[in-house]
């Protein structure tokens, strides 16, 4: 019969077990959310060859980590003292040959790990070239993305939402005027930091079309969380379709609109623009709003982009995204005395004629 | 002419009148202010940091139930960003670091034979400046916002002026200055530490004698000694640039944000070794005695120790792989940190073979340094990865960073902190820790540690960003956040066994014996807890592990042969006070204590651009300086 203490420890040692698996089961059942924001589930070449690099080493990780912990459980059970058995184990002082073999094996097995990691930093870091790049720079704000398309053939700047032709090598020049921020589609490549005063190259591809999120990885004040960004990546066809969409500027009639009805009184247009054509650069201040509508979300693609949601982001900002007392941010309008229904109406306008296809939202029907 | 009475009025100054009468007194209430006494200011040290380390708790409590659930409501962004601000800042600087000055201040000196340490009332100054440094940073919650730029304080998110508003409230200013002040501290801490490892040892014990525990706090010692200017730099830079619009960061003014990201981290790497390697001292001493074999190549692990303190040096820009620094430069900085991997390794290796063959007494703090070594080695294993740079551009600044830097720096560091406190609270209370209380401490906080940080390896490589306050449904990270949530608690549930078993012993704890664990080094050679002197008289050594071959000797086989008590192993009885050679201490001192109160002065005094308090803090400070140099360090008592 066991004595408590034994069943005590069996016990312990038992429930020990169990966590340990419930965590790891739990853990690796985990691994794959389809979330589009995940590093095991690559959609491009860069995030691809980072996996392929990763994954052996850490199954050798795995296997060192579990042989050490196993050999530490082992070590401390096996060589137990027993309740008053009192043993006077060798002294052992040392072992040079044990000693010099694990120092030296992982030095060999560090040795085959850095090949491998120093061709991929070399092969990741080449700039390409060739007419089927496209080039878009990512300009860092806080808490929003914006890209200029910066090719002959586009010409345009937006917001947030980045589309991109697959199977095509995409140049992101990487540019902040603030604070540092992070540019992150782990589906697609590595995080690269974007430094105030230094510009930044990443490349991303996408080998099949979809939707991919990513965020601010570097901690850039009150609304990190809040700076989400989503890429697009679209076959040739539907990918002209929507440069050609975001070259086609507003109806004038729409901008007078615009900016006699709307921004005369609130001042939209001290931050924001209704043009985005890189030839005819506006206040780049806040998102850019020619085709707001157009994008699957906005405020740094946090809010679904629905007439309500635009109706309350226009009415109280600062209260749906946490700013601060940072300078220049989009102010809360309800303190300046707007109405409910006159956010409603400007989030009806932003919704219904910036939209290329006014009818995709039912609110403009 | 020089008459005799000028001679003996050189030999015997009259004694000075001051303002303040040198205190005496070396027991009650105000004399743990005016203490010199190495021991006594160790466990200031350590009360001190454990309360810090629990307020650091709680704002990981808040910070994980704010996580458990997307789109989290219990903090705001602004609080949120305080709190893994002030968590960090916490554990790195007002536990991690004082805790070792903790355990070194009490043993260093006892593990040497020494009565104390070189510069007592420095040590006393150590104290006082990370008391008061500490209460000075978590004053700013209530004088115009904590810190909330991160531990780590990337310019120019603080280092803007506070009117861009980039960061709201006065908490940069707090942490800038804040930490050059604590910075002076650990400085002043390790000079002491260096000091007396090399030159206070007890006749017999050569550098190659001393415990692991003392080689590895002279290690942490020198790097602290040069690790701290870089941070001052840097911190100095922050709050010219945010307050004097100097343009060091400035990118707009020709200013280079990455200067500050170089500073700081040829800092904080020696800082992650500053950290972890007072955990692998302790567990170096507790894993011989409860094995009952020595340590498995000593000479090698101290070697390893000091290589990791070298190479320490040559890692920083690993943190900085994906700034774009460029692939010559990343290449450089991954071979760098998987050669770091080496010496690491071959310590565990060591651990592991010293307790093989052991006669193995699980009792608790055996538990925690086990659970050390298998959960530390969790952590250097994805620290590893890290060094496959590509990977870590998809890693660094995720919940993976996270879960690898808990693995080392709470599976490792506090649980070696745990097996610390349970090991040497005898010597120091002379009381033992409730044993059973204990293991159900060590399984709460290796079942909740485990399920805390496991899971956010995962979560990291599913990509979920560090610092953000919040995430949205439809991520698919909410259990494994709520599994981590729940895992915190269990910690908690921990620590809080331990708090009561600190109460219960201090209640109802009986005497410990004089050598409960059947030691091995030069501490358990006197009473528990020592008397102020340590040692009536200072030990002779002959061997490595003294206290144990006093006790112990090896026949033919290697074998352990108890030796029959003698002299030499017996805990020798108080020393007599009347005895004619008399034993000098070092004089309690109100100096060191006033000259540490003219630094949060002269540091409010420049957050709040108050230079009239700024003066009256300078005035303190220069007046404790001039009264501590002119006193002498042992008052004579006629």
């Amino acid at each position: 019969m066991l004595d408590r203490m034994q069943r005590l420890r069996r016990g312990a040692v038992t429930a020990v077990g169990m966590a340990a698996a419930v965590v790891v089961l739990a853990s690796c059942g985990a691994t794959g959310p389809r979330n589009h924001q995940n590093t095991i589930h690559p959609a491009g070449p860069a995030a691809q060859k980072i996996l392929n690099l990763f994954t052996p080493f850490f199954w050798v990780a795995v296997v060192i980590g579990a042989a050490v912990v196993g050999m530490t459980i082992f070590i401390a059970i096996r060589f137990r003292e027993k309740p008053g058995e009192e043993r006077n184990p060798v002294q052992t002082h040392g072992n040079v040959v044990l000693e010099v073999s694990w120092t030296i094996i992982p030095f060999l097995i560090l040795a085959v790990m850095a090949v491998p990691t120093v061709a991929t930093i070399f092969n990741l870091a080449k700039i390409p070239h060739g007419r089927d790049v496209v080039h878009v720079e990512v300009d860092a704000r806080q808490w929003f993305w914006q890209y200029v398309y910066t090719d002959k053939d586009t010409g345009f700047y937006t917001a947030n939402e980045m589309h991109i032709p697959i199977n095509h090598p995409i140049e992101l020049t990487l540019k902040s005027n603030n604070v540092i921020h992070s540019f992150w589609v782990p589906e697609l490549a590595g995080k690269k930091d974007v430094v105030p005063g230094h510009t930044n190259n990443l490349e991303i591809e996408a080998s099949h079309p979809g939707v991919f999120t990513g965020q601010c990885a570097e901690y850039c004040g009150l609304s990190h969380a809040n700076m989400r960004l989503r890429v697009v990546a679209q076959t040739q066809s539907d990918y002209d379709a929507w440069v050609a969409q975001q070259k086609t500027p507003l109806a004038p009639s729409k901008v007078v609109e615009f900016t006699k009805d709307i921004s005369a009184k609130w001042g939209c247009l001290s931050c924001h623009s209704v043009t985005n054509l890189t030839s005819n650069i506006g206040v780049t201040i806040g998102p850019n709003l020619t085709h707001v509508a157009d994008r699957e979300a906005f405020a740094g693609d946090i809010y679904q982009m629905t007439q309500s949601n635009l109706a309350k982001w226009v009415y109280n900002a600062p209260a749906r995204k946490p700013a601060g007392p940072l300078k220049g941010w989009m102010p809360d309008f309800s303190a300046e005395g707007m109405t409910m229904p006159q956010a409603q109406q400007i989030a009806h306008f932003l919704l219904c004629e910036t939209a290329t296809r006014p009818t995709a939202h039912p609110e403009c029907r | 002419m020089t008459t005799v009475e000028d001679a003996t009025a050189l030999l015997h100054p009259p004694v000075k009148r001051s303002i303040l009468d040198r205190p005496r007194s070396t027991t009650g209430a105000w004399s743990w202010f005016t203490t010199v006494d190495h021991k006594k200011i160790a466990i200031m040290y350590g009360a001190t940091a454990m309360f810090f380390f629990l307020v650091g708790g709680i704002e990981a409590l808040m910070i994980r139930l704010q996580l458990a659930q997307p789109n989290g409501t219990i903090l705001s962004a602004a609080r949120y960003n305080e709190f893994f601000t002030m968590h960090g800042t916490t554990m790195v600087f007002l536990m991690g670091m004082p805790l070792a000055a903790a355990f070194g201040n009490y043993f260093l000196p006892l593990m040497i034979g020494a009565r104390d340490v070189a510069f007592p009332r420095l040590n006393m100054f150590g104290y006082w400046v990370f008391l008061l440094g500490g209460a000075f940073i978590y004053s700013s919650f209530v004088l115009g916002g904590a810190p909330d730029g991160g531990w780590f304080g990337y310019a120019p998110l603080t280092s803007t002026p506070m009117s861009q508003g980039f960061l709201p409230g006065r908490g940069a200013d707090f942490w800038a200055v804040g930490l050059i002040m604590l910075g002076i501290g650990s400085v002043a801490t390790a000079v002491n530490f260096i000091v007396t490892a090399l030159n206070m040892r007890a006749p017999g014990m050569t550098m190659m004698k001393m415990p692991v525990f003392v080689w590895m706090m002279l290690v942490v010692a020198f790097l602290t000694l040069f690790a701290m200017p870089p941070l001052t730099a840097a911190l100095i830079q922050v709050f010219m640039d945010r307050n004097f619009h100097t343009n060091f960061f400035n990118a707009a003014a020709g200013g280079d944000p990455l200067l500050y990201q170089n500073l700081f981290w040829i800092f904080g790497h020696p800082e992650v070794y500053i950290l972890i390697l007072p955990g692998m001292a302790i567990v170096s001493e507790i894993l011989p005695v409860f094995s009952r074999k020595p340590l498995f190549g000593y000479s090698v692990v101290v070697f390893s120790g000091i290589a990791i303190g070298f190479l320490g040096w040559g890692v920083w820009a690993h943190h900085m792989f994906a700034t774009g620094i460029g692939p010559i430069a990343t290449s450089a900085f991954s071979l760098s940190t998987m050669l770091i991997a080496i010496p690491t390794g071959v310590k565990i290796f060591n651990w592991l073979a010293t307790v093989w063959g052991g006669s193995v007494r699980l009792r608790t703090p055996m538990l925690f340094a086990l659970g050390f070594i298998a959960q530390f080695t969790i952590g250097g294993l994805s620290g590893v990865l890290h060094s496959i740079v590509p990977a870590d551009t998809q890693q660094t600044d995720t919940y993976f960073v996270v879960a690898h830097f808990h693995y080392v720096l709470f599976g490792g560091l506090v649980f070696a902190i745990f097996g610390g406190i349970y090991y040497w609270y005898p010597k120091i209370f002379g009381k033992l820790l409730n044993e059973k209380l204990g293991k159900l401490n060590f399984w709460l906080m290796v079942i909740g540690f485990n399920l805390t940080f496991f899971p956010m390896h995962f979560l990291g490589m599913e990509g979920e960003p560090r610092r953000t306050y919040t995430y949205p449904n439809g991520m698919g990270w909410g259990t494994l956040n709520l599994m981590a949530t729940i895992g915190a608690f269990i910690i908690a549930a921990g620590v809080a066994v331990f708090l009561v078993n600190v109460i219960f012993t201090a209640i109802r704890g009986e005497r410990a014996p004089e050598d409960p664990w059947d030691a091995r080094t030069l501490e358990w050679l006197t009473s528990s807890p020592p008397p102020e002197y340590n040692f009536a008289e200072i030990p002779v050594v002959t061997a490595r592990d003294e206290f144990w071959h006093r006790k112990y000797t090896e026949d033919d086989e290697g074998r352990l042969v108890k030796l029959p008590p003698s002299d030499a192993s017996r805990i020798p009885a108080r020393h007599d006070p009347s005895e004619p050679h008399g034993i000098h201490m070092p004089s309690p001192s109100y100096w060191p204590f006033v000259v540490a109160l003219g630094l949060p002065i002269i540091g409010y005094g420049f957050v709040f651009k108050l230079w009239w308090l700024l003066a009256i803090g300078v005035v303190i400070l220069l007046f404790g300086i001039n009264a501590w140099t002119s006193e002498p360090a042992t008052e004579e008592t006629h």
